[in-house]
């Protein structure tokens, strides 16, 4: 295979955002600075001053306002993208939907970060959890280097007539977002062939005027609900097609999933995000050991590969799954739920070990996978209530 | 420079807003659009805050707009706006478009409270719009509950009259001194009972590179307690008591647009509206006077105003 890597770098998660976004043509970046996001505004403010970024940056008043002028850009038929973090999505939350509903492309990435009170600046899931049922397309980031590729694919994903869904791609806070990390650019030119230009079907035009933003009854509203949903389910083959022609000039490819020793696995571990090439460092030391065991890392969590993670546990004979966010007086995390039904669904039933971990930026470590791997090996006897691992009693 | 409108012949026989809409007979946001976009050029593109105005007109898979129309919360329209601005700017410099001219409307709610931010820093970042703020003095929407922009004394259903108070218990917030402290170019009242007034201030909004203000007195017949045939002549006694003064102000001068020498009594706007109506009640008399005062303490804030900046600005330059 034929591929272009023009230059490698050591960059920051959030520098890789604001490279890609570079390369990606976008009209309108309308964004509000929030740690540990706000290296993608400055780095982009960078490109402005340099003559880079071809396209307008709005430095808007707040997350509410970016997000809404990213619907005002995106109705013009521009190519938007915002960047934001933990209370900035939280402040944005409401415009998430509309974006949603509307049916603008947007792009974001969310450097994840623990909601207050109290406030804390470091990583954990519950920012987009607390926006999980907005209607956006989610991706979790394990490295840098995938951070950049998928900002890349999502504006394809997501602007595919298919699709007309926005998308996130979410990386860790300072655990990714600062982590400096050798990542292997691409060239410029074989990123626009890739993305082409928007062409939205709808636009703001005066010689056709639309109504954008209609008011619905019960009557309608289901149907525009319905759509959305039916949408959300194209997505996983338009990623496919998305990723084979990013794959066949990059030669890197992810996936909805990404599964390492399922099927040879008593014990396999799922779990989303950079824990998971921990966890994978921990697997591997463990098969090393002679120990059954795997790791599914949840690469697309909205819409959710639910048959692609069944049939990662068929082998399995007890189920790990690992939360980064904490769902209080809810029976599991969000990721164990949606595993837990999509295994019901299934007709699967083997034991499910729930894990709350990494709560407020808290580290896990390879050790800590050890573990929580041994915990498994007890069989039955973790019941019913989730692990809450790491936490200081 | 935007020639001063003339006669009714001027205008283009066009309807911006089609006939069949669901506002109330006599509403007085409906006469605010189609007096601002029939100033306005065809290629105008509207943003809209929630309110009235948004669920009457819009109403799937119905729209009575003619015009490009978007509406997506309460609190952000200007934000969009913005947004639309930029997104044009971006594909002009690809030759991909052109840019057109940009109207927001938002109700006294959207603009004078939950939209007051989005305003502000849409206006700060020097996004080219004309914003219109339809003011109907209470959120009409939701059923007449009191807004910034509700004046002193009036009953709203959250500003009760009862024997411990009797009406709004504060006074309206000076919404274009807000936006005139941003340094605007052009920012302007009027009223749709002077619509040759207003559409010539709209021409002029339109003219300037930048953000631009109008602040439009909209009568609610439902909110305010008036037979839905008096909505031009509440518009225009609101203005003949100088109640809501027509005034302009262009790069730092202030100018009263419609000077009114000698105004009617403010009882006889007050007298028309059933949320007043206690305020003519013995006990409540102080408030009365409060208000009349009020009512003459801007009118001659305004003509000192007037004055002050012309002369001042007059000197630097």
């Amino acid at each position: 295979m034929q591929t272009q890597t023009a230059r490698v770098a050591a960059l920051q998660g959030d520098e890789a955002v604001a490279e890609a976004v570079r390369q990606c043509d976008v009209d309108v970046v309308a964004a509000y600075p929030i740690t540990p996001q706000t290296i993608i505004v400055e780095k982009l403010a960078e490109f402005v001053a340099d003559g880079k970024f071809k396209g307008e940056f709005v430095p808007v008043e707040s997350e509410h306002s970016a997000m809404s002028a990213c619907v005002g850009a995106a109705a013009t038929g521009a190519r938007v993208f915002t960047a934001t973090s933990s209370q900035g999505l939280a402040y944005m939350h409401e415009m998430l939907y509309n974006v949603a509903g509307m049916r603008f492309p947007i792009v974001m990435a969310v450097a994840n970060r623990a909601l207050s009170a109290p406030l804390v600046l470091n990583a954990d899931h519950g920012d987009m959890m607390a926006s999980r049922d907005c209607g956006w397309i989610q991706f979790y980031a394990e490295n840098v280097e995938e951070i950049y590729d998928r900002t890349i694919q999502l504006f394809k994903l997501s602007e595919d007539p298919r699709v007309m869904l926005p998308s996130t791609i979410n990386f860790e806070g300072f655990i990714l977002s600062h982590d400096k990390e050798r990542v292997s650019l691409l060239d410029d030119e074989p990123i626009k062939r890739f993305l082409g230009r928007p062409k939205p079907k709808h636009r703001i035009d005066p010689d056709n005027p639309f109504t954008f933003g209609a008011i619905a009854t019960p009557d309608t509203y289901y149907e525009f609900r319905m759509q959305q949903a039916e949408a959300m389910k194209n997505v996983l083959h338009v990623l496919d097609e998305v990723e084979m022609e990013f794959e066949s000039f990059s030669g890197r490819r992810y996936g909805a999933v990404d599964a390492y020793n399922t099927d040879d696995a008593d014990v396999v571990m799922v779990i989303n995000g950079s824990a998971g090439g921990t966890m994978r460092a921990a697997a591997r030391g463990l098969n090393a050991a002679g120990e059954k065991v795997g790791v599914l890392a949840i690469k697309l969590y909205r819409p959710f590969p639910a048959e692609q993670i069944v049939s990662n546990l068929a082998h399995a004979k007890t189920v790990i799954t690992m939360d980064r966010s904490l769902s209080p007086g809810a029976p599991s995390g969000p990721i164990s739920e949606d595993v837990k039904s999509a295994m019901q669904l299934a007709g699967l039933t083997k034991p499910v070990l729930s894990v709350v971990y990494g709560i407020g930026g808290r580290d896990l470590s390879t050790d800590d996978g050890k573990n929580i791997f041994g915990m498994a090996k007890e069989g039955s006897a973790f019941g019913a209530s989730t692990v809450m691992y790491g936490v200081k009693v | 420079m935007a020639e001063p409108i003339k006669g009714l012949k001027e205008l283009p026989m066009d309807e911006p807003l089609s006939p069949g809409h669901r506002l109330c007979p006599g509403c007085g946001a409906s006469i605010v659009v189609r007096q601002v976009l029939l100033a306005a050029p065809k290629d105008t593109i509207v943003a809209e805050a929630t309110g009235c105005l948004e669920v009457s007109t819009a109403l799937y898979p119905y729209s009575a707009w003619n015009r490009p129309w978007i509406h997506s919360a309460f609190e952000n329209a200007a934000a969009v706006a913005s947004g639309i601005d930029s997104g044009f700017k971006a594909l002009a410099r690809r030759g991909e478009g052109r840019e057109h001219p940009i109207v927001v409307f938002g109700g006294d709610g959207g603009t004078y409270d939950i939209g007051i931010q989005a305003l502000s820093g849409a206006i700060e970042r020097g996004h080219r719009f004309l914003y219109v703020c339809y003011d109907n003095e209470a959120y009409m929407n939701t059923g007449i509950q009191r807004s910034g922009g509700t004046p002193l004394g009036a009953w709203t259903t959250t500003t009760q009259v009862g024997t411990a108070r009797a009406g709004k218990q504060e006074t309206k917030k000076d919404l274009v001194s807000i936006v005139v402290a941003h340094h605007v170019p052009y920012a302007a009242t009027a009223s749709i009972s002077h619509w040759r007034d207003l559409m010539t201030k709209v021409r002029k909004a339109l003219s300037m590179d930048g953000p631009t203000f109008l602040h439009v007195i909209a009568p609610c017949t439902r909110g305010w307690r008036f037979d839905s045939e008096k909505t031009i002549r509440m518009a225009r006694l609101a203005v003949e008591t100088r109640l809501f003064p027509l005034y302009e102000v262009e790069g730092g001068v202030y100018k009263i647009t419609f000077p009114v020498a000698s105004p009617k009594p403010v009882e006889e706007y007050l007298k028309l509206q059933g949320r007043f109506g206690h305020l003519f009640q013995p006990q409540n008399a102080a408030e009365l006077e409060a208000i009349k005062k009020g009512v003459e303490e801007n009118y001659r804030r305004l003509e000192k105003l007037s004055q002050f900046t012309s002369q001042m600005y007059a000197q630097a330059t």
